[in-house]
């Protein structure tokens, strides 16, 4: 691979106030990938992803995107740069609209006729936000929120979509379905996705590579199938 | 039916004796160190039959012994709602705004007064949703800034003798600048934390107006601001305009709910506006909407400004109708009561928020016979009102209002 990677970080420190979250978190993402980053609770996994959208302040180490150094860049800016957060635990708009939520997506975008049309375009991904669009997200399902979050970041035309434990308390058919909007996200809009999980097994194959997170430092770095058949990852995250 | 009430008459028993010794303190020890029963013990035996009959008739209610009653009421409950449904909007508006354009003719002087207070808090109440209803900031200083703008009208009045005019958006700017200085400091904390300190900042403000003797006088206030002067055309030697003071009580009333207009008018543009979406993410989630690349910070300084303004523009109406202000009109009483009214009526709602409005200022003005009694009622109206209508008297509807018009 000689292309240069779009989003890279180098020796990440993070936490909060005295809590050390991260402790020299090193990573490459290249255009086009889909990467895994799995870990148990507490390893960082979370940090990281609101690290790089400047919403837990960094302390030590540089963060790139796209070839510029995003460290001191705002968390409302990136959007606009071309990535977005699907926050852990989804955090749509309870009380607003799926349409308003939508909406909020494209926020810093002004070509209202385009705006529509990719409201549209979500409505034809996930049908089931299309029958919803003037109900309040609140009242949705566990599913049908996280697709929202997803729908919602995909409105601010993202290159790089970082995606925090789609799979959170889910059902197994629902979280199947979410993997599949994942990949087809990849494949068919173009979109570099960072994946942070839990669920591992899932996460690594839907995953071209993967990285280890264990308190808050990468403790290993592979293809996503060689890490899948790595006996120490199959015993401490496969469960075998 | 009586399995229902024995599930629930100790409960009744223990509240009306507890009711009973909540009350003799009040009612029966004197001020001479005479303790009396009679006057306790009459009122109290009132009040038990009265919840007594209220008790037993909800019990019937939950029973439905009542359902011969209940039907008819409630389909014709549902007549009336459709039928009020079937009427556009705009009818509702214009009958609104016709009453009360002809509201001082029928009103007398003591009327027209209390409808001005009225308007003056609806203004407040307005500019308040913004902050509390919509970006979702408790703010518990707010009446500062109305204090603030008075006194700009005030202090440029009676020192530079500067027109109503030309100090009402002065007035505006000023009360923005004051929520500027406030908000940009505080409007890093994020709930709880946000509203004891804009409490503070309130109190400070208070504070510095009762004691910068030089500029406000102190806790003596300012006296002598003239009221608002226009230019009115006259026919009697051709046609001029001649300067008039807009004394009479019926003619500042039009001037309040032009003021009123204007700051519904305002809000509901804002709501409906790209600012009002932001300060609604705000709202309710702060770190999504600022993973959606909302600046949380400059919206929510926004929306305290212009809360700020709002109350500024009340603020100079205030100090033009008084001819007077002091410190003493600017507590945390006050802004307690602000927000009263803006829970009470319906968070984020700008037709609950003046019917809250209108409660909380009329119901203590009817029940002015009552004395200090109508204190007790006003807090008992309080507390049913929470637990009946948690959500305010006409509770906002946000349901995809805004976006089914933008698709259409």
């Amino acid at each position: 691979m000689s292309l240069q990677p779009i989003l890279e970080l180098k020796n990440v420190h993070s936490g909060y106030g005295s809590i050390k979250a991260l402790k020299g978190i090193s990573l490459k993402v290249m255009p086009g990938e889909i990467v895994a980053i799995i870990g148990a609770n507490g390893a960082g996994k979370s940090t990281t992803l609101m690290t790089i959208c400047g919403i837990v302040p960094i302390e030590k180490g540089e963060i790139y995107y796209d070839g510029k150094l995003i460290n001191k860049v705002s968390a409302e800016k990136l959007p606009t740069m071309g990535l977005c957060q699907v926050p852990e635990g989804r955090r749509i708009f309870p009380r607003l609209s799926v349409m308003e939520n939508l909406r909020l997506g494209a926020f810093h975008r002004d070509d209202t006729d385009q705006i529509m049309k990719d409201i549209q375009h979500s409505y034809e991904m996930f049908p089931i936000l299309g029958e919803r669009k003037a109900q309040q997200g609140g009242t949705l399902s566990g599913g049908e929120q996280q697709m929202l979050a997803i729908a919602r970041a995909l409105m601010t035309k993202p290159k790089v979509l970082l995606l925090d434990e789609p799979s959170l308390g889910l059902a197994p058919i629902i979280i199947q379905q979410i993997f599949d909007i994942i990949a087809k996200i990849n494949k068919e809009e173009d979109v570099t996705i960072l994946l942070v999980e839990q669920n591992a097994n899932l996460a690594l194959q839907a995953a071209s590579r993967g990285y280890v997170v264990e308190t808050g430092e990468i403790t290993l770095e592979d293809e996503a199938q060689s890490l899948l058949t790595n006996p120490k990852i199959r015993e401490a995250y496969l469960g075998e | 039916m009586i399995q229902e009430f024995k599930k629930v008459w100790k409960q009744y028993t223990i509240g009306m004796v507890w009711l009973l010794g909540l009350l003799w303190p009040m009612l029966g020890i004197h001020a001479d160190g005479t303790l009396t029963f009679q006057k306790t013990i009459t009122i109290w035996s009132y009040i038990l039959a009265g919840s007594f009959v209220c008790f037993m008739i909800y019990i019937m209610k939950s029973g439905s012994s009542f359902k011969f009653i209940a039907d008819p009421v409630s389909r014709a409950a549902n007549g009336v709602k459709s039928a009020s449904a079937a009427l556009p909007i705009w009818v509702w508006i214009t009958v609104a705004v016709v009453l009360a354009l002809i509201y001082p003719q029928l009103a007398g002087r003591y009327g027209t007064d209390v409808a001005i207070t009225v308007l003056f808090y609806i203004c407040l109440g307005l500019g308040l949703n913004v902050v509390v209803g919509l970006a979702g900031m408790l703010d518990l200083g707010y009446i500062a800034f109305y204090g603030v703008g008075a006194y700009t009208y005030a202090i440029l009045n009676v020192t530079y003798g500067l027109a109503f005019w030309v100090c009402l958006p002065l007035s505006a700017l000023s009360a923005c600048i004051a929520g500027c200085i406030v908000g940009y400091p505080t409007l890093r904390m994020r709930g709880d934390y946000l509203a004891i300190v804009t409490l503070g900042f309130g109190e400070i403000i208070r504070i510095i107006l009762n004691n910068w003797m030089t500029l406000t006088n102190g806790p003596n206030g300012i006296l002598g601001i003239k009221p608002i002067g226009i230019f009115w055309p006259m026919f009697e030697n051709g046609f001029t305009f001649e300067h008039i003071w807009v004394k009479k009580l019926q003619f500042f009333y039009y001037f309040a709910l032009g003021l009123v207009i204007l700051t519904i008018i305002g809000v509901h543009r804002l709501n409906l506006s790209r600012v009002g979406r932001a300060w609604e993410s705000i709202r309710e989630d702060e770190t999504a909407a600022e993973l959606m690349g909302v600046n949380t910070f400059i919206y929510k300084l926004l929306a305290y400004a212009m809360g700020a303004v709002f109350a500024g523009m009340a603020g100079a109406f205030f100090a033009a109708r008084m001819k007077f202000v002091s410190p003493e009109s600017f507590t945390f009483l006050e802004s307690a009561m602000v927000l009263c009214m803006v829970v009470l009526g319906g968070m984020g709602s700008i037709p609950g928020i003046i019917l809250g409005v209108v409660a909380l200022i009329a119901l203590p003005e009817i029940f002015r016979e009552l004395e200090s009694y109508r204190m007790l009622v006003f807090g008992a109206t309080m507390i049913i009102m929470m637990l009946f209508r948690p959500a305010g008297l006409i509770p906002a509807k946000r349901m995809g209002t805004r976006s089914e018009e933008k698709e259409g």
